[in-house]
């Protein structure tokens, strides 16, 4: 019985992470058979969100050992389940642990891997794309299956089918301590203020043309002007410390895809495209006409970014006012 | 304490890359260097190794110029080098490569394996995990702080909401962010010191690994550019800024 898998992480409270929502909608493009696989308190609690976007089965252990440590439970697991009902395709999302999962994966079952995809046409026909996104690459993948694939995120749009919960079935592998090696003992979480990056309408990004670290308050008024509009960085200012990493727009950052995006003071290097272009409108503000950004901005502005933000904010607050 | 760097030759890393003809990155005839964030692997490795009195071997696959990134990471302070060339091995995908470097560091002993997050050219930021399950080790991956304490290591994890703290027993494999740390610069000393240090060169066959072994699992089939954007409005009066910034957030209802 081969089908397509979707790996998915799950919170504890049965909450799916949108990679796999989105991945999920692909799998029932493919194939008629698709499961999904959760690891982890809560995974079982995901029955009926993988049943809604287009699951029949999901494979679920509830068991802390999948998050208590780094990766080798997890794929262990996967490999067991790999050899009892050999899918042909599993979809990975683009996060740290299912970018470990998939690579250690990869040398269990000697299958091929394909990072960054942005497409897939069939289970051993996927794309991406290189240079920041400039060019479509296409490629067959061979080898043993099932064929694995980590996708980039917001390549799909998440699409309830309207099916019932996915039948719960439960996972039940033994994980010796050999693989309770690399431990996590502590969590730490910086809640930020406002929206999510993911989840916000509009984006305000800021980066080198801010001048200093003080600046990104510009950006947080404008951000609080708008309403549901959430900040983000260019990597040259999160590796300079203004701002956390968690901010990060780009290749090693998030990648984001809001209505608005707002690029204040960054040239457009390649990385920075990859995590943005794919926002349906983008406007950039820059001082440097010959800026590359400004060759995918719907509206772009030249000029001094530490001017016309105030400018904006101030006109944004008099036409809410009106 | 054995410790390895995994390094990656990259052509070009500031300028744009250049596909050949065979659908492959031009890594040939191109002035090339260590990848750059390979030089916070280096760097994390010889902090750790004047710490604990280890030795840092420097690993990579490529083709010939790739001595130039070993030689990079030498002068900045390694022990040695050793790089894997073979004529079956250009179009290498990861399970190949991380099959080859498994191989490699079998051979000896070590007790810590450090490699990159994702490479500048082809980021498919997977490879160390492959290498780590290839050596029946465990990874403590994407750190951005490296401690050693009594035969184990522990990091701080980053992750999209903030950081983990890691625990984890040697050996072991850790890959580290471009935050981590800030790599030195190679002294005069440095430079002409490489130049002594011990280098070995290996091909497949010394690693006992066969041709079967070494296929590529992808072959790219065609590349084609993205359609172009359609271009839009440069405003050079940004007096009109606020105006039309205004009207084309209402026009999309966010504000």
């Amino acid at each position: 019985m081969p089908g397509i898998w979707v790996y998915a992480e799950v919170g504890s409270d049965g909450k799916v992470e949108s990679g796999a929502l989105e991945n999920l909608a692909k799998a029932r493009d493919l194939g008629t058979e698709v499961a999904v696989v959760a690891l982890g308190p809560g995974a079982s609690q995901a029955a009926e969100t993988a049943g809604q976007y287009g699951a029949q089965t999901l494979h679920a252990s509830d068991d802390s050992v999948y998050t208590d440590f780094i990766a080798q439970p997890a794929v262990h697991a996967l490999h067991e389940l790999i050899q009892q009902h050999q899918p042909e395709l599993i979809l990975f999302s683009s996060t740290y642990d299912s970018r470990d999962v998939a690579g250690r994966l990869q040398a269990r079952t000697g299958s091929t891997l394909m990072s960054n995809a942005t497409d897939i046409l069939g289970p051993d026909y996927a794309q991406t794309q290189i240079f920041g996104g400039q060019q479509i690459v296409d490629v067959t993948l061979s080898g043993p299956n099932p064929k694995l694939v980590i996708v980039r995120p917001k390549s799909f749009e998440p699409q309830p089918s309207g099916g019932g919960p996915a039948r719960v079935v439960p996972v039940e592998v033994e994980i010796s301590d050999d693989m309770r090696k690399a431990a996590r003992v502590e969590r730490h979480e910086q809640a930020a203020a406002g929206p999510k990056m993911e989840e916000a309408k509009v984006i305000i990004a800021g980066g080198r043309g801010l001048q200093q670290p003080e600046n990104f308050k510009l950006l947080e008024e404008l951000a609080g002007a708008i309403g549901s509009a959430a900040v983000g960085a260019s990597r040259a200012v999160v590796d300079a410390g203004w701002v956390p990493y968690a901010m990060q727009i780009g290749q090693t950052g998030k990648t984001v895809s809001p209505e608005v995006y707002i690029a204040v003071g960054i040239s457009g290097a390649i990385q920075h495209l990859v995590g943005m272009k794919t926002s349906k409108r983008i406007i950039a503000i820059n001082k440097d006409k010959e800026a590359p950004i400004f060759q995918y901005a719907d509206l772009g502005i030249v000029g001094d970014a530490l001017k016309v933000l105030p400018e904006i904010t101030a006109a944004i607050k008099a036409k809410k006012g009106s | 304490m054995n410790i390895i760097a995994l390094v990656k030759y990259i052509p070009n890393p500031e300028g744009p890359p250049q596909m050949g003809p065979d659908h492959r990155l031009v890594r040939e005839g191109v002035e090339g260097a260590l990848d750059p964030g390979d030089e916070h692997v280096v760097e994390a490795a010889l902090q750790l190794a004047e710490q604990s009195g280890g030795q840092v071997t420097v690993l990579s696959m490529g083709p010939e110029p790739a001595l130039a990134a070993i030689r990079r990471a030498l002068s900045m302070g390694a022990h040695k080098g050793v790089l894997i060339t073979d004529a079956a091995l250009p179009g290498a995908d990861t399970l190949v490569t991380a099959r080859v470097l498994a191989a490699t560091i079998k051979r000896g002993e070590f007790d810590l394996v450090i490699g990159g997050v994702e490479s500048t050219d082809g980021y498919t930021g997977t490879l160390p995990m492959a290498v780590a399950e290839f050596l029946g080790i465990p990874n403590a991956t994407f750190a951005r702080n490296i401690e050693l304490k009594d035969g184990s290591i522990r990091i701080e994890r980053q992750t999209e909401m903030g950081y983990d703290v890691v625990e984890c027993p040697l050996p072991a494999l850790v890959t580290v962010t471009a935050g981590a740390n800030e790599p030195r610069y190679p002294t005069l000393k440095g430079i002409m010191q490489a130049k002594q240090k011990p280098m070995e060169n290996l091909s497949l066959g010394d690693l006992g690994v066969s041709a079967e072994d070494a296929k590529a699992t992808q072959e790219v089939m065609g590349v084609e550019p993205v359609p172009a954007k359609e271009a839009g409005e440069i405003l050079e009066d940004p007096g009109q800024a606020p105006a039309r910034v205004v009207e084309l957030l209402a026009r999309v209802k966010v504000i």
